[in-house]
C-alpha cells in the first residue's frame, strides 16, 4: 500500500516538473524542473519495480549505512568547497582568472557564494548530521527512529545542495548572504530539515539510557534553531510560480536585521553549537577520557545558547539600523566570551589527561589545534564586535581572516578528525590507512591557517587604516583603489594558504579512500556494523 | 580553579556512562565564573552609559547622550570648521588667479585630490590616466578644453547627461544608418592615413571625400576636432575607444555617446572648483 502511495506521488511530481521546466521563466528554474522530473521519474521506476516485493525483516542494530554515506559526502563536497575557495583567492589576486570564456558562470561573483555554501552546508552540513546520527545512535544505545527516513534525510538535503549550487552559477539567488538559495529550494530544505528533526527527536525519545548526553543537547539545539531561522530569514513571495525569482517580505533595515539575526546564528548554531556537538563525543572517545566538567556543560550550553541569539545587530554597526539595536548586539556579543570559552575549557581539560598522546596520535593533535582555534576566534569574535574596534574591521579582510580561522581551524579540524574517527569504525578496519598521511595532513591544515589568517589579519587592519586615513585638513589619502593595490601580495599569501589547506584534504581523502575500499583489507570481509 | 595539587582521581564522576564517556563533576572553573560575572557587570554598566533598551516609543538614550549619527556629524563638523575660512574663499575664488594666492592654491589641490579620489577615479582611474572610454586627463589632448574654467564647467555641468540642461553636449551620427559599408570602410581609412597608421591608399583616396562631406563639420577639415563641439582631434594618435581600424569602423558604424555626471548636483561649489584646480595642475592644463 504504502508503495502505491510512494508511486503515485513520485508520479505526480515527475509530471509537474516537467510542466514547470516547459513554462520556466528563467534557466536556472528550467535546469532545476528538468533535474527534480529525472530524479522524481528515476525514483517512480526504482519503487516500481520494488513494489510488492517481500522486504527484509527490519534490522535492528546500529543503522550505520546512511553515516558511511555521510562520510563519503563530507569528504566529497569538503574538496570540491576548498577547490573552490582556492580558485576565488586567486580570482582576488588575478583578476585575469574571471575568464571572458566562463562569462558569467565562473565569475567571481557566482564562485563566492558556491564556495561558502560547499563549505559551510554541503561540508559542515554533512558532517554534521552524519555525525549526529552517529553519536546519537551510540549515546541513546538506540537505533535511529523512522526506518528510512535517515536515508531521505541525507538525499534530500544533498539534493538541496545540489539544486543551490547550481542555482548560484546560472544566477537564481535571494541576494542574501549564507541564504542565497531562492523560494523552492528553501522550501524543499524545509521539508528536509523538519524529516531531520523528526528522526534526531524521535531516537533520543526511545533512547535506552536515562539521561541525555550533552553532545544532544548542542545538536538538538542546532537543528531547532536553524528551522526558526531558516524559516524567518526566508520569508518571501515569488515573482511566478514557474520562476526562480522572489521578493522579500522585510525590506529595508528591518531586512539587514533580520538577515543578520540570521546570518550570526548561522555562525552560533550551526559553525558553534552543531560542532560542539561533535566536540563533546569525539574528543572524549579519541582521548578515552571522561569529560572535564558536567556543571560546565550544563552552564556553557544555556549560557551559549542564551546568549547567541540577541549578537546578530553587532555585523550592523554604524549602519542605518537604531543605535540602541547595534548597543545591545554588542553587549551579549561580549558577554558571550565565556560561554563560548567553556567549550574550549571542556574540551581541553578532558585532553589534558592525556597529554602523552598527543606526541603519538595526530589526530589527537588536530583537536587541540581545532580547540586552540576555536578559543582564539571565539576571543576575537566578541572583540571584533565591540562598535570602536569594528569601526576598524567591519568591510575589511579581517573580518574574512576571522571567519576563516574558525571554518578552517575549528570547524574544518574536527570534522577532519571526527572522520579519521569514524571511517575505521564504519567499516570496521581495525586502524587507518596511514598515520603518517595524517600527520602531513596536519601540518599542511596548520601552517596553510596561520598563513591565510595572518595575511588576512595583515591586509585588513592595513586597509581599514588606509579607509580612514586622512589628511591634517582631514582629506582622504588614499582612494579604494590604491587599497586593492596594496592587499596584492597578502592576497597571494592567503591563497597559498588555501592551497595548502586543500593539498592537506586530498591527502585525507585517499587516507580514507584506502582504508575503507583499500585491496589489503580485502581479506577482512566487512560484517556490516547494524 | 581547583588547585593544581589536588589528584585528579579525588574528583568523582556523574555515574552516568554514554557508549563508555563518563563526566567528571569538577566545579566551574574560578577565573571562568569571575570573568563572566565581570563581563555581564560590564555590560549593565554599558547599556546605561549607551543606547540600549528598547522602550514603547524610542529606547533609553544612555547616560552619556551618544548617538553614532552625533558622532560622525561631530566629525564632520570639526573638519569643516577647521577650514571654514578656506572653503567659503575657494567657493566664490576667480580660479584664473587662485595660483596668486598659495595657501588658497595648496588647500584647493589637496581637497581636489580627496574629491578626485572618491568620485572621479572610479572611471578616469586613481592616476587619472583613464581608461577606454574615459579621457586620460594627465595629458594635454581635451575633448571640451583644458582652460581650468573649461575644466570647472565641465565638472560642473557634466557631458551628455540628462540631469543638467547646461551640460556640454553633442551627438556624432550612427553612420551606419547613413553611409554605405563601403564607404565607412573608405572613410575609416583616410582616418587611419591622417593619424599616421598604416592604411590603403586606394581607399583614403575615395574616404578624403566622404570625410569632407560628413565629418569635417565637425572633426574639422584637417581633421584636428573641435572643442565647441566636443569633437576629437583624429590626428593625434590619441584616443579615446581605440584607433585601430575595427575600433574605427565600430566608431563610425555606431558612434559613441560617453556620459558623465553633473557634479555641481553632488558635490559643494568649493568641491568642484578644488577638483578643477587638482585636475588642471595634473600636467596638461592649459
Amino acid at each position: 500500500m504504502w508503495d502505491w502511495i510512494k508511486i503515485v506521488a513520485l508520479g505526480l511530481i515527475a509530471l509537474f516538473a516537467a510542466l514547470a521546466a516547459n513554462f520556466a521563466r528563467d534557466l536556472a528554474y528550467q535546469v532545476h524542473a528538468v533535474l527534480i522530473m529525472l530524479v522524481a521519474a528515476g525514483l517512480f521506476i526504482w519503487t516500481v519495480r520494488r513494489a510488492d516485493e517481500p522486504r527484509p525483516a527490519t534490522p535492528t542494530g546500529y543503522m550505520d549505512g546512511v553515516i558511511r554515506a555521510g562520510a563519503i559526502a563530507t569528504t566529497f563536497w569538503g574538496l570540491a568547497g576548498f577547490l573552490v575557495g582556492v580558485f576565488i583567492a586567486f580570482q582576488l589576486a588575478f583578476p585575469a582568472l574571471n575568464f571572458a570564456w566562463a562569462e558569467p558562470f565562473a565569475n567571481f561573483g557566482r564562485l563566492r557564494p558556491l564556495h561558502t555554501s560547499a563549505v559551510i552546508f554541503a561540508f559542515g552540513g554533512n558532517a554534521l548530521i552524519m555525525t549526529s546520527f552517529y553519536v546519537v545512535q551510540r549515546t541513546s544505545a538506540a537505533r535511529l527512529w523512522g526506518g528510512n527516513l535517515a536515508w531521505f534525510v541525507f538525499w534530500g538535503y544533498n539534493l538541496f545542495i545540489v539544486l543551490a549550487a547550481t542555482g548560484y552559477l546560472l544566477g537564481a539567488t535571494q541576494g542574501k548572504e549564507y541564504a542565497e538559495p531562492e523560494w523552492y529550494i528553501d522550501l524543499w530544505l524545509t521539508i528536509v530539515w523538519v524529516a531531520y528533526l523528526l528522526v534526531f527527536l524521535g531516537t533520543i525519545i526511545k533512547r535506552k539510557e536515562p539521561h541525555i548526553y550533552v553532545a544532544n543537547w548542542f545538536y538538538l539545539s542546532f537543528i531547532v534553531t536553524i528551522a526558526m531561522l531558516h524559516i524567518v530569514n526566508n520569508l518571501s513571495l515569488p515573482v511566478s510560480i514557474f520562476g526562480s525569482k522572489s521578493v522579500q517580505v522585510f525590506s529595508g533595515v528591518q531586512d539587514a536585521m533580520v538577515q543578520w539575526w540570521y546570518g550570526h546564528n548561522a555562525v552560533g548554531f550551526f559553525l558553534t553549537a552543531g560542532f560542539l556537538g561533535m566536540m563533546y563525543y569525539f574528543v572524549p572517545k579519541q582521548a578515552e577520557r571522561p569529560i572535564y566538567s558536567y556543571k560546565l556543560s550544563i552552564i556553557h550550553f544555556w549560557a551559549l545558547i542564551f546568549l547567541y541569539i540577541w549578537a546578530g545587530p553587532h555585523h550592523l554597526h554604524y549602519t542605518a539600523l537604531p543605535d540602541w539595536a547595534s548597543t545591545l548586539g554588542m553587549v551579549f556579543s561580549v558577554i558571550l566570551w565565556m560561554p563560548s570559552w567553556g567549550g574550549m575549557i571542556n574540551g581541553l581539560m578532558t585532553l589534558s589527561g592525556a597529554w602523552d598522546k598527543i606526541r603519538t596520535d595526530p589526530i589527537m593533535r588536530m583537536m587541540v589545534i581545532s580547540l586552540g582555534f576555536y578559543g582564539m576566534s571565539t576571543f576575537e569574535g566578541p572583540m571584533m564586535s565591540i562598535r570602536a574596534v569594528n569601526s576598524l574591521s567591519h568591510y575589511t579582510d579581517w573580518t574574512i581572516g576571522h571567519v576563516h580561522s574558525g571554518a578552517l581551524g575549528w570547524n574544518g579540524m574536527i570534522t577532519f578528525s571526527a572522520l579519521y574517527f569514524l571511517v575505521p569504525r564504519l567499516w570496521n578496519r581495525e586502524r587507518l590507512y596511514s598515520l603518517t598521511l595524517v600527520n602531513w595532513h596536519f601540518w599542511l591544515a596548520t601552517i596553510g591557517i596561520i598563513l591565510y589568517a595572518a595575511s588576512m589579519w595583515v591586509t585588513g587592519i592595513m586597509e581599514g587604516l588606509m579607509w580612514r586615513e586622512v589628511d591634517a585638513q582631514g582629506f582622504l589619502v588614499n582612494s579604494f583603489a590604491d587599497t586593492v593595490a596594496a592587499k596584492h601580495p597578502m592576497y597571494i599569501v592567503r591563497g597559498l594558504g588555501g592551497a595548502m589547506y586543500l593539498t592537506g584534504a586530498l591527502l585525507m581523502a585517499y587516507n580514507l579512500w584506502m582504508t575503507a575500499f583499500g585491496k589489503h583489507h580485502a581479506a577482512t570481509v566487512a560484517t556490516p556494523a547494524e | 580553579m581547583r588547585s593544581p595539587r589536588n589528584d585528579k582521581q579525588e574528583v568523582e564522576t556523574t555515574g552516568h556512562s554514554w557508549d563508555g564517556i563518563q563526566e567528571y563533576n569538577n566545579p566551574l572553573p574560578r577565573w571562568w565564573v569571575w570573568i563572566l560575572l565581570a563581563t555581564i557587570v560590564w555590560g549593565i554598566g554599558y547599556s546605561i552609559a549607551y543606547p540600549a533598551w528598547p522602550l514603547i516609543k524610542g529606547a533609553t538614550p544612555g547616560l552619556l547622550g551618544f548617538s553614532t549619527r552625533a558622532q560622525v556629524a561631530a566629525d564632520i563638523a570639526a573638519v569643516d570648521q577647521a577650514n571654514a575660512a578656506l572653503t567659503t574663499k575657494l567657493a566664490s575664488a576667480d580660479l584664473t588667479t587662485i595660483k596668486d594666492d598659495p595657501t588658497l592654491y595648496g588647500y584647493a589641490v589637496n581637497m581636489g585630490a580627496a574629491v578626485f579620489r572618491a568620485n572621479c577615479s572610479q572611471c578616469h582611474g586613481a592616476g587619472a590616466a583613464g581608461n577606454v572610454g574615459f579621457p586620460n586627463l594627465l595629458d594635454n589632448d581635451w575633448l571640451w578644453g583644458g582652460k581650468i574654467t573649461d575644466i570647472a564647467y565641465t565638472v560642473q555641468h557634466g557631458v551628455r547627461n540628462e540631469q543638467d540642461p547646461d551640460a556640454r553636449y553633442s551627438q556624432m551620427p550612427a553612420w551606419g544608418e547613413i553611409l554605405q559599408p563601403e564607404e565607412i570602410h573608405q572613410v575609416v581609412n583616410y582616418v587611419l592615413q591622417i593619424s599616421g597608421q598604416q592604411f590603403d591608399a586606394t581607399l583614403a583616396d575615395a574616404g578624403k571625400q566622404i570625410f569632407a562631406d560628413n565629418c569635417a563639420a565637425c572633426h574639422g577639415d584637417d581633421g584636428k576636432g573641435n572643442r565647441d563641439v566636443g569633437a576629437p582631434n583624429l590626428t593625434d594618435k590619441i584616443w579615446l575607444y581605440g584607433g585601430d581600424e575595427a575600433t574605427l569602423t565600430k566608431t563610425v558604424t555606431y558612434s559613441r555617446f560617453g556620459v558623465m555626471p553633473a557634479w555641481g548636483l553632488r558635490l559643494s561649489q568649493a568641491q568642484v572648483n578644488a577638483a578643477a584646480v587638482y585636475v588642471h595642475q595634473l600636467g596638461g592644463g592649459e
